[in-house]
């Protein structure tokens, strides 16, 4: 077929067949929190080539531009090589090497001495942790309260918001029906969890003609291929979909079947001002909530088969006190005029028509473009339904929503319309990805308080849960936080995730108590992890001037790589990277289902690590061993998971039957979800491509909350504790009974000065009110713009950087302007400007763009870095123009009138606001150089970091051996 | 396109040895220049030196240039290879014609044919050069007729203005020579300024919107360069050039290049005796500096298409 | 052969690139990357990769693009690779045959071997198709993954371009364009597939697919919704639901 070379056509024909590789191996990627399957090739020993695993349930062959580069990642010369100590002053980076036996001896010594003394001396706290059922146990076993991974600063609004109110959320325990919906609609997502099955589902919507919005500020990614694209003000969502609830209302277009069967709009809320269980169900004798029912005129179980309730109209309750249906008063608030889309076009920056015809576009979809499926299937109460009925409108929501102070109102105000227009678990609209859905919210409850933290014992539950009243809290008698980040207080009472981006301050200020020991893993808290990253290495660095002693004593890091938080740390434990090693994707953490199927995943080593580093996890069994923590050692003093994590993975059993992996479980290996041990688990995995799914019967894929195959299925493997219906909460009766605390209800009440926060804030029905950050600003109008970061497809955090690949894509951010505003203020298209916060400025080059809001400027988010750190070059582009927006947000909010500093966080669950940021530009003078500004000094890789080279021929062995 | 200096010095050195080799080729067979040997040997001598100096700086931008002689084989369809090709060739009627003129002295009768074979094949070879940048469609600026004007009447020129200037160091008046070079000085600088006149403003054959058929949305442009510092094709494809400087170029472009040695050559003409030889190596100097002015500027003013992908509006 | 082929090619392989669905995510781009640099053209040198100045030979590079104003206008991802031309000047100007177009498939391919590193190439492609190699001294290019779509290592679904099999937005399409029943030609004919720079007369292979227009409201009369018929108040319209 090829053509013969002759002097005049003397192209030799091409190699059309060569040799690809010697062997493939599957893994799961961990390029970012996708958690996508991918095949590896290795060809004499290097990685010919990384692909998707086409058989993989989360991204069905496609890898993103991550994935691929994970090559790169196992490439880079930024990675750790040996165990370090420090031997300069904290932050100068000098280190010296030490052996695994020093560092390990050495961290148990320091960790044995608190757990005699105080437990929650010691803060753990990992960052991008896929492996939090074990991190989490560890804390546990250890015995220490003071533990939680990044959730707090990413996205627990969404997390929680979800949990407590549709036991189940979007970003990673639900999905759009990609499939079936013909409405889709986009809120504050940019590249996220998820990407690659958001990127897939995109290209199907508009296969078929669907129609997708989206709602974001900024029109990149995602949002740029929306059919319609909504450019609202940051913090605005809530109010948007409480408009949109506003007209459905006023229309009658809510799907009132819906509201009957799956949530408690029907339950009465007990009207009793000034008593003590005003906001409250009213229940019967065995805790029941109770409705009219409009038959027998008279209270009734709610949750009884056969009642036909009210879902308006004010009663009598049996014990003389009066009570109103959920939906009434839900109703009654969204129908007020302050709703109306005339009134709040101006302050969420979408015209009255435009909100108009959006909600008169979702009811049209959802109520005359129903889905019918011929597919029988039978509720909870044993009522079997011929077809399944959808809503085709979806929904979906991340960052965007999650990183304001409002973030958890406003996924409330999300899943409420959800809910008016019965789109939840049904055809078209948004599903489930088992294990969820779970009871709203779920268990368990956060342990860590006083009897449940003994000196040199385990605590008697996880350190982090689910609070479901004020008893739940981890609070002192008088209010006081128990936990260092103040996570399950007052402050922050439903702190699902922990508070991380606290834990540096208050460690530091010894609010409540000093702590020993900071351990943390893989979370760049002195750099693009942290607000006010400058004070934050100040904190770190500080010395009590009358010991002489660093404020935060000791502090225990583990990374793979030179990562700005590394020079900061007094020991340091080298981790491997993620071809490198046994993880597990667990039912028990975030496991990898879909919707129409529960799944879980393994890490397999595809690679041994040519340095002396250790698996992480590895290092945390073995610590514990050493520490004596019952879990990890046996009772003749053994250790007990001697063949370390992959030994954990198979051997341990959180409660009889259930361990970290679902799948091929009892001794012949057929058992799903709960069975015994199969030691040969972990090569079941591998020989199914290292991922299990069990995939869910026709049947058992809709309406999973309240369909009686699906329930008892879940049951039988352990997903819910019990085979019950899952009721959506409308009305929050867990907001309520923190309000009534707040009203001087019940044993446990807020001290006096966040009474009146908590009343605010705990309202049982969603919310709107404008970001803390613009209600505390006294001098808001000096701060025209919102400012906010967004992810880049290409780029996960702050790992990227040392990847040769990614890096020539985003060497550096700038600050994107609305074309328009940066005219009007002289600003052109590269010029230096200054981003001057209420906190501080920082330095960036301006880039200029029609597709964003008027108000609003953007950044990509962590890839400027600190110069020297992830072993680059000091002169590098990520250090001299890349900048952080993280310098100019303060983690507090301005001084309250009692001169206290709330976070700048989420009042109900502590996310750490980001995106409420405010600011002013104002354009460089000439004579201030080409430079970021704050630059901290250069840091120095330790000698034991590898060097870097000066041209990159990757693949140049490869034809050699071709040759 | 990025003015990268061996090229610059190839176009200019080896389009001055064409010109001159052109000129011996032609007029030593009709005797219109002189056959003393002072002047014949170092004429020839500085010709071929250009010619090969010339072509082996064009080998510095090769990144093989062990493996230069394969640009001979594409001569079918490729104007770089046509251009190796004659310039090879060119150099055999050269050598021999250089040999009968040094040697036996006779430049005309036989050997004369092998100089006007010789010419022939100078103003060919500038020719398939011209036509490398002419035929570039992705480039429009040099996608014009007059680029093959400007190559070969500045090869001619530049040659004439050499070789007058060697004729004149031999105290060799050849007043009829020298108004031919006035001419061609003339002719050259016409045709560029009517290149320069053309690509005053860009053609806007190709816009941003017809390089990403975007054009039907509203005015396209860039959002962001698929990677943050320069790649391959915008250090070599996407030059900018500040209107100022190029301003001023153009201005030492016209003068040296232009102006002065024409002026120098009307004066000359006129005869201004013991100084003749002198304005005539000042108006070579000159024309160098002009000429190198000009490439330069040939180069990096010229938009390539490619430029539409990194924020170029139209070229 | 430097000459482009005497007969029109028997396969006309190519892709094509659909604007509407590509979110910018550079998964196409580096996945090339990771194929090609222990591929034909191993390997894809990376100057300065962790310095400033980094620069590396990339075959496919995704740019982005706003067209029109404000918020009616919109923002495009814009893959950009070699479109492998039916007239290809980059084949007609190598001076050395290096540079070919195949017969058999249209696929345009450099020999590296024959490449004396002119760039004239690269200099006659309008689309930034061709980078130089310094360190190789030769040109590299996009081979729509020649030592893929034909391999007989790889399972036959594994034989598209690694562009191809790893874009995540369904966003690009592999196949032969003189099939008249082909993904690529019935998208073309479907979705108004176009060249770019047609003016260049390159005649592309390659064709991109526009993004679809924008759709704010007008469907189904959607404008607002009526109020409620409400005899019982603002909550009357549920009463009537529920006793009907």
């Amino acid at each position: 077929m090829a053509s013969t070379a002759s002097w005049a056509h003397p192209a030799a024909p091409a190699e059309t067949s060569p040799h690809v590789s010697d062997e493939v191996k599957y893994t799961t990627c961990y390029m970012c929190a996708c958690r996508c399957g991918i095949k590896v090739h290795l060809k004499g020993g290097q990685i010919r080539y990384i692909e998707g695993n086409r058989d993989h349930p989360v991204n069905k062959g496609v890898l993103c531009a991550k994935g691929s580069a994970g090559i790169m990642h196992q490439n880079s010369p930024a990675k750790l090589t040996k165990p370090l100590k420090r031997v300069g002053p904290r932050g100068s980076g000098e280190f010296k090497e030490i052996e695994w036996e020093e560092a390990l001896t050495t961290a148990s010594e320091w960790l044995g001495e608190i757990r005699k003394d105080d437990p929650r001396k010691l803060a753990f706290f990992t960052g991008r942790d896929q492996s939090q059922a074990l991190t989490g146990w560890w804390a546990s076993q250890f015995g220490t309260p003071n533990y939680a991974a990044h959730g707090g600063f990413c996205s627990v609004n969404i997390a929680a918001g979800g949990l407590y109110t549709i036991g189940g959320s979007f970003w990673e325990f639900g999905e759009p029906d990609w499939e079936q919906s013909k409405y889709f609609i986009m809120f504050g997502v940019a590249e996220d969890h998820d990407s690659n099955p958001i990127k897939t589902g995109l290209a199907t919507l508009k296969a078929r003609g669907a129609k997708f919005i989206s709602v974001n500020p900024v029109r990149t990614g995602y949002s740029a291929i929306a059919d319609e694209w909504l450019p609202i003000r940051p913090g605005r969502d809530g109010l948007f979909a409480l408009s949109l609830a506003h007209e459905l209302l006023r229309a009658g277009k809510v799907d009132v079947d819906y509201l009957i069967r799956y949530t408690n709009a029907p339950w009465l809320v007990i009207r009793d001002e000034g008593g003590a269980e005003d906001g409250l169900f009213a229940r019967d004798g065995d805790g029941n909530p109770l409705c009219w029912d409009r038959n027998a005129d008279a209270e009734a179980n709610a949750r009884a088969p056969g009642v036909a309730p009210a879902l308006k109209g004010e009663v009598t309750l049996a014990d003389g006190r009066r009570a109103v249906p959920a939906f009434q008063l839900m109703a009654e608030r969204y129908l007020d005029a302050k709703y109306a889309p005339e009134k709040v076009a101006r302050e969420i920056g979408i015209d009255a028509a435009t909100i108009q015809r959006i909600a008169a576009e979702m009811a049209r979809v959802a109520f005359e473009e129903q889905i019918e499926i011929d597919q029988p299937w039978t509720d909870w109460t044993g009522h079997r339904h011929e077809k399944m009925i959808g809503r085709p409108v979806s929904m979906h929501a991340m960052r965007g929503v999650s990183a304001h102070s409002n973030g958890f109102h406003t996924t409330r105000a999300l899943h409420l319309l959800q809910m008016l227009l019965g789109s939840i678990d049904v055809p078209g609209g948004f599903r489930y990805k088992p294990p969820y859905p779970k009871p709203a919210p779920p268990g368990p409850k956060p342990a860590g308080k006083p009897d449940q933290v003994t000196a040199g014992s385990p605590m008697g539950g996880p350190p982090l849960g689910f609070t479901f009243g004020p008893e739940d809290l981890l609070v002192e008698a008088d209010g006081t936080p128990r936990r260092i980040d103040h996570a399950f207080s007052w402050e922050a009472p439903i702190s699902a995730h922990g508070i991380m981006h606290r834990v540096i301050t208050n460690a530091w200020k010894g609010d409540p108590y000093k702590i020993d020991t900071l351990f943390m893993f893989m979370a760049n808290m002195a750099w693009n992890s942290a607000m006010n990253t400058t004070g934050t290495a100040e904190m770190l660095t500080d010395k009590d001037p009358d010991t002489g002693e660093y404020k935060i004593p000791r502090i225990l890091y583990v990374d793979a790589f030179y990562s700005e938080m590394v020079a900061y740390a007094d020991i340091i434990l080298p981790d491997t990277t993620y071809l490198e090693r046994w993880d597990c994707i667990s039912m028990l953490d975030r496991p990898i289902s879909g919707a129409d199927g529960a799944a879980d995943a393994i890490r397999q080593p595809v690679l041994r690590p040519d340095r002396d580093v250790r698996p992480f996890q590895d290092v945390l069994l073995d610590l514990g061993f050493r520490l004596g923590l019952p879990g990890m050692t046996t009772e003749e003093g053994k250790a007990r998971y001697p063949g370390g994590y992959s030994d954990y993975i198979v051997n341990h059993e959180r409660t009889p039957g259930v361990g970290s992996l679902a799948g091929f479980r009892g001794v012949d290996g057929k058992s799903e979800g709960k069975g015994e041990v199969n030691p040969d688990q972990l090569q079941a995995y591998i020989d199914n491509q290292c991922f299990w799914r069990h995939e869910l019967a026709p049947d058992e894929r809709y309406y999973k909350h309240a369909n009686k195959a699906y329930l008892e299925k879940a049951a039988r493997l352990g997903f819910i504790p019990a085979p019950e219906p899952i009721v959506l909460q409308l009305y929050s009766e867990v907001l309520a009974g923190f309000r009534q605390a707040a009203r001087g209800h019940g044993p446990v009440q807020p001290p006096d000065r966040h009474r009146e926060r908590v009343e605010r804030y705990f309202d049982p029905l969603p919310i709107w009110y404008p970001p803390l950050e613009e209600q505390a600003s006294e001098d808001l109008e000096q701060y025209p713009f919102h400012a906010i970061t967004q992810r880049p497809a290409a780029m996960y955090h702050s790992w990227g950087s040392q990847n040769a690949w990614l890096r020539q894509i985003h060497a550096a951010n700038a600050i994107y302007l609305p074309r328009g505003r940066a005219g009007a203020m002289g600003i052109g298209e590269g010029d230096w400007v200054w981003l001057i916060s209420r906190h501080g400025r920082v330095k960036a080059r301006a880039k200029l763009m029609e597709g964003v809001n008027a108000d609003t400027v953007w950044t990509w988010n962590a890839i400027g870095k600190r110069a020297g750190a992830w072993n680059l070059d000091p002169n590098a582009p990520e250090a001299r123009e890349g900048f952080l927006l993280n310098h100019i947000i303060d983690e507090l909010l301005p001084a309250d009138e009692s001169g206290h500093r709330y976070g700048l966080a989420d009042p109900v669950t502590g996310q750490a606001a980001w995106y409420d940021l405010r600011i002013r530009i104002v354009k460089a003078g000439e004579g201030e150089g080409d430079e970021t500004s704050p630059k901290p000094a250069p840091l120095t890789p330790p000698p034991s970091v590898g060097g870097r080279v000066g041209r990159l021929d990757y693949g140049a062995d490869f034809r050699r051996r071709r040759n | 396109m990025n003015p990268a200096p061996s090229i610059i010095f190839f176009t200019t050195v080896s389009g001055m040895g064409y010109g001159m080799l052109a000129w011996l080729g032609l007029f030593g067979p009709l005797q219109l220049l002189s056959d003393r040997p002072g002047f014949v040997a170092p004429a020839m001598f500085v010709a071929l030196l250009f010619i090969a100096a010339g072509l082996v700086s064009s080998t510095f931008h090769l990144g093989h240039p062990e493996r230069a002689w394969r640009a001979l084989t594409q001569w079918r369809s490729s104007w770089l290879s046509r251009e190796g090709v004659a310039a090879v060739v060119t150099f055999v009627p050269a050598l021999i014609f250089a040999f009968g003129w040094l040697f036996i002295g006779e430049a005309s009768e036989v050997w004369g044919l092998f100089g006007l074979l010789a010419s022939v094949g100078a103003v060919v070879t500038v020719y398939c050069t011209a036509m490398i940048y002419r035929s570039l469609r992705a480039i429009p600026n040099w996608h014009r007729g007059m680029v093959v004007a400007n190559y070969l009447l500045l090869a001619a020129a530049s040659g004439g203005v050499w070789l007058n200037a060697m004729l004149l160091l031999n105290r060799i008046e050849r007043p009829f020579f020298t108004a031919v070079v006035l001419a061609l000085v003339l002719l050259a600088w016409l045709s560029k300024i009517l290149y320069w006149r053309d690509t005053a403003e860009p053609a806007g054959v190709s816009t941003a919107g017809s390089a990403t058929g975007l054009g039907r949305l509203g005015r396209v442009a860039l959002l962001e360069t698929p990677n943050w510092e320069a790649n391959y094709l915008q250090k070599e494809m996407v030059f900018h050039v500040g209107r100022k400087h190029a301003d001023k170029l153009r201005l030492i472009a016209h003068f040296a290049g232009f102006v002065a040695p024409a002026v120098a050559c009307a004066v000359i003409w006129t005869d201004v005796g013991w100084m003749n030889p002198v304005l005539a190596i000042l108006a070579a100097s000159s024309i160098t500096l002009g000429l190198v002015t000009e490439r330069w500027l040939f180069f990096a003013e010229a938009k390539h298409a490619v430029g539409l992908y990194y924020g170029v509006d139209q070229v | 052969m430097t000459d482009l082929p005497e007969r029109a090619p028997e396969k006309r392989l190519g892709l094509v690139i659909d604007l509407d669905t590509c979110v910018g995510c550079h998964a196409c781009a580096v996945n090339c990357k990771e194929w090609n640099t222990g591929g034909y053209h191993a390997p894809l040198t990376d100057e300065q990769p962790y310095a400033a100045g980094t620069d590396g030979i990339w075959f496919n590079r995704v740019h982005a693009f706003e067209a029109g104003e404000g918020a009616a206008g919109r923002t495009v991802y814009f893959p950009r690779s070699c479109l492998h031309c039916d007239d290809a000047p980059c084949v007609t100007v190598c001076p050395t045959g290096a540079s070919y177009k195949r017969a058999e498939d249209g696929i345009v391919l450099v020999d590296e071997d024959l490449c004396i590193g002119c760039k004239l190439c690269s200099w006659a492609c309008p689309y930034g198709a061709r980078e130089y190699d310094a360190s190789a001294g030769v040109i590299k290019k996009c081979t729509l993954c020649i030592d893929r779509i034909y391999n007989e290592n790889l399972e036959e679904v594994e034989r598209v371009p690694a562009c191809v099999s790893t874009c995540p937005a369904n966003a690009r399409h592999y196949g032969d364009f003189n099939d008249p029943d082909s993904d690529v030609s019935r998208l073309t004919r479907e979705r108004g597939g176009y060249d770019l720079m047609p003016e260049m007369g390159c005649a592309p292979t390659n064709k991109y697919l526009p993004p679809r227009p924008a759709r704010k409201g007008g469907e189904g009369g959607d404008e607002v919704l009526a109020d409620a018929e409400s005899p019982g108040g603002v909550l009357g319209w549920i009463d009537r639901l529920l006793s009907a």
